[in-house]
């Protein structure tokens, strides 16, 4: 119990420090252009497919991607420094956000040289964008549960089923599915399982809205009716789908999105606060115990990136950070709700209060979407050996 | 009264030692401190008395002045050390005041350049009254609440705020009057009342910087003991719910047990990896630094929170198995809740976080969570109250 738990202190080299300070500027000066406005979980929030292009000028795109595929060959904490500069400043990289975090990373470890060159290069670009299609009406924690069949035809697949709340798809070029390609084994759920990549202009896709409780358009249902995608477009192996979709669980959940997501209002709510004439003990107090956690959330965070990148394991601490990050997005908008005395207004001029408003409004999917608190409780509870 | 003015040095910016070195030292301090923790650990009594047999093994391993410079008859190692060997005693309740010795009072002797006795020692500070004695030496007086272990200690380093300023002082065991007093864990947390005639080059002047490190030292100490008090807990907290068999099967398989043990094992992992930045912090910059005062703030903030969390849990999932003297539990889950009250609580500290945010102000907050350090703070935020001291 005692050795897994926080794995050591990562340092970043200078070049990573001088990156962030790259970053910062061009931040600096986006905002003073209104190049963005800040917002609460902006990687949901901000979709802006001109941003995303201005990062993937700077090389801020693909930057794990090698640049044989067009994007920049460095290192996973370069990479997790630009991200969290940009979620801490609430900047809109909603457009990029699946296709750089996910899809990227997945083509490079079960892609074919032909998919690589197909979209590597145009996803560091930021001219092509990607949906993933995980969840269904009858699949959200119980994801092996999916009832999308794809059924083998002369020289591909045709898929059919229903996907939800898949991000983007209605500006993302491809989407990547996950589909049962073979019979329900009863005793192994999880076999059986592939992912394809389906491009969004196939025919047989309808694309429908699911808005946020902001209005906001963002998630969508997904109806394929044998849609055809051709062999080559097969994600891995054929039956892999499970193994391939969990292997980067533990990157996916630890990462600085499950922490940072609602830092933009802390900084809204401190420069509100910096305008009153005098301020309440009990508000200072509590900048301090978020700003705390914030501190200690992201060393853990970053920490986990680093095991990750030496291949140490770390699921039981990613799925730690995760649970207690999430939390932590949430209770942070909740006490300052109950701390500040405004009135959280979603179409606001004022921004505390409409970030305010995103905040809570966003706040039910943190400690859900990417597995939910108790599928992570019972993640740890797996390392501890108590099943 | 000596005329020097000594100010706080901190520890020598050095590199921290590697985890193998740390991992080897971890190691020998848990093999001394379980050979004398089946004494404590199973025994029916609330007292907690100092243990002389463990202290002199410890001693004579270097392990009670480990980061305290060998030309003062220390083994001259860092905080990172120190922190992995008080770690390691508190998760085998080990009697004896390593940290108050070492990081404390030992400090304070080495500071003004005063000898540092053998054996163990404490340290205590608060008002003391400085009057002119015969002879051109000075009578000081002053009566120090729950100093820790005083009873057991060879003497006393006195960190006094006196009219003038803060001094530092011995008061030998032999010269002072003592109250026994204990904390929750029941260690030993007494009143000191002296008043005894020092000459006056014995009585050192030093610096306001002083009794702030002294405050941060005495935090980052508890920080480093609670974590490892609380990683036992959790420790004991598994292992009872993979063996205790109820309703036909392992307490652990049922999810409302798994959750609880999750949301402490969270807690803990939080507390630890605090508690790693402030240790790197200190060992880098020294306590001195101001990004020293955030980060050591941040742990004890953190392990005074999971102290409540953690022995909460712990002790539902232990049932009525764990709350009587006779588990040994409670020597875990005791120290962490009466360590989360000394050299200051969560809410003090994390006010004291939050008037550094404000210092810094909304622009520079992001920096200091990347930095660590408040090179950005505004010299003056203004209007934030003064939060009371710790």
């Amino acid at each position: 119990v005692r050795a897994n738990l926080a794995p050591p202190l990562v340092t970043l080299a200078p070049h990573s420090e001088a990156l962030r300070d790259e970053v910062r500027s061009f931040l600096a000066e986006q905002r003073a252009v209104g190049g963005f406005v800040p917002r609460v979980d902006s990687w949901i929030s901000g979709w802006d497919e001109q941003f995303s292009r201005r990062l993937a000028d700077r090389g801020w795109l693909g930057m794990t991607i090698p640049t044989q595929y067009g994007g920049h060959g460095r290192s996973h904490l370069d990479r997790y420094v630009v991200t969290e500069e940009l979620l801490a400043a609430g900047a809109p990289v909603a457009a990029h956000w699946v296709a750089d975090r996910q899809v990227g990373p997945s083509l490079m470890r079960y892609g074919t040289d032909e998919q690589r060159q197909r979209y590597l290069p145009g996803i560091a670009r930021g001219e092509i964008f990607f949906a993933i299609g995980m969840s269904e009406p009858e699949a959200g924690s119980d994801l092996a549960n999916v009832q999308t069949r794809a059924v083998k035809v002369p020289g591909g697949w045709k898929l059919s089923g229903t996907k939800v709340w898949t991000s983007g798809a209605h500006h993302a070029r491809a989407c990547v599915v996950l589909a049962r390609s073979a019979p329900l084994d009863p005793t192994d759920r999880h076999a059986g399982l592939s992912q394809f990549i389906v491009e969004l202009d196939s025919p047989g896709i309808d694309i429908r809205p699911i808005k946020l409780l902001t209005g906001q358009h963002h998630f969508n249902e997904v109806l394929l009716e044998r849609v055809f995608v051709p062999d080559e477009l097969v994600l891995g192996q054929a039956g892999d789908g499970w193994a391939q979709v969990t292997s980067e669980l533990a990157i996916e959940r630890s990462g600085p999105e499950r922490i940072l997501s609602t830092f933009p209002l802390l900084v809204s709510y401190l420069t509100e606060l910096e305008r009153q004439t005098r301020i309440d003990a009990e508000d200072t107090r509590l900048v301090g115990a978020l700003l705390g956690r914030v501190l200690t959330l992201r060393q853990l965070s970053l920490s986990i990136a680093g095991a990750l990148a030496e291949g140490r394991p770390v699921d039981i601490p990613a799925a730690v950070v995760k649970n207690l990050g999430t939390r932590f997005e949430g209770e942070l908008v909740d006490l300052i709700a109950s701390h500040a005395n405004t009135d959280p207004g979603p179409d606001a001029p004022d921004a505390f209060s409409r970030m305010l408003a995103e905040g809570l409004l966003h706040a039910p999917g943190f400690t859900l979407r990417g597995g939910t608190s108790e599928i992570l409780r019972t993640v740890m509870s797996r390392g501890f050996g108590l099943r | 009264m000596n005329a020097n003015v000594a100010s706080a040095t901190g520890e020598r910016s050095r590199e921290l030692p590697s985890e193998a070195d740390l991992d080897e030292l971890r190691a020998l301090a848990r093999s001394i401190f379980e050979r004398y923790a089946a004494e404590t650990l199973y025994v029916q009594r609330t007292a907690t008395p100092f243990d002389g047999s463990l202290w002199q093994t410890l001693a004579a391993s270097g392990l009670t002045l480990l980061s305290t410079p060998e030309s003062a008859g220390g083994s001259g190692a860092g905080i990172a050390e120190a922190a992995v060997v008080l770690a390691a005693g508190a998760e085998h309740a080990a009697a004896v005041p390593i940290a108050e010795t070492d990081l404390l009072a030992a400090w304070l002797l080495v500071l003004t350049d005063l000898d540092v006795p053998a054996g163990p020692l404490t340290s205590g500070a608060g008002e003391v009254s400085i009057a002119e004695g015969p002879a051109g030496s000075l009578v000081v007086s002053g009566t120090l609440e729950r100093v820790p272990w005083a009873r057991s200690a060879e003497a006393v380093v006195v960190l006094g705020s006196a009219g003038g300023g803060d001094v530092v002082f011995v008061v030998p065991a032999g010269r002072c009057s003592i109250t026994a007093g204990h904390n929750l864990a029941h260690e030993p947390r007494d009143c000191v009342r002296f008043k005894i005639e020092l000459s006056s080059d014995l009585v050192l002047t030093v610096g306001e910087a002083v009794g702030a490190e002294w405050v941060l030292r005495g935090a980052l100490a508890r920080a480093a003991q609670t974590c490892g008090a609380l990683e036992k807990a959790l420790e004991l907290t598994v292992d009872h719910a993979s063996s205790r068999i109820q309703f036909g099967r392992p307490l652990g398989r049922f999810q409302a047990v798994q959750h609880l043990i999750a949301e402490a094992a969270g807690e803990v992992t939080t507390a630890r990896a605090a508690l790693d930045v402030a240790i790197r912090t200190v060992a880098q910059r020294g306590f001195a630094n101001p990004s020293a005062e955030l980060a050591v703030a941040v742990a004890k903030a953190h392990a005074a929170g999971a102290a409540g969390v953690v022995s909460r849990a712990a002790h539902q999932v232990h049932g009525a198995i764990g709350f009587t003297l006779d588990h040994q539990l409670r020597h875990f889950t005791l120290r962490a809740l009466a360590w989360r009250n000394e050299f200051g609580d969560a809410r003090s500290w994390e006010r004291r976080i939050g008037q550094i945010a404000l210092e810094t102000g909304a622009e520079g907050l992001w920096n200091l969570v990347t930095s660590g350090d408040g090179e950005s703070r505004r010299s003056d935020p203004g209007r934030v109250d003064p939060a009371p001291p710790i």
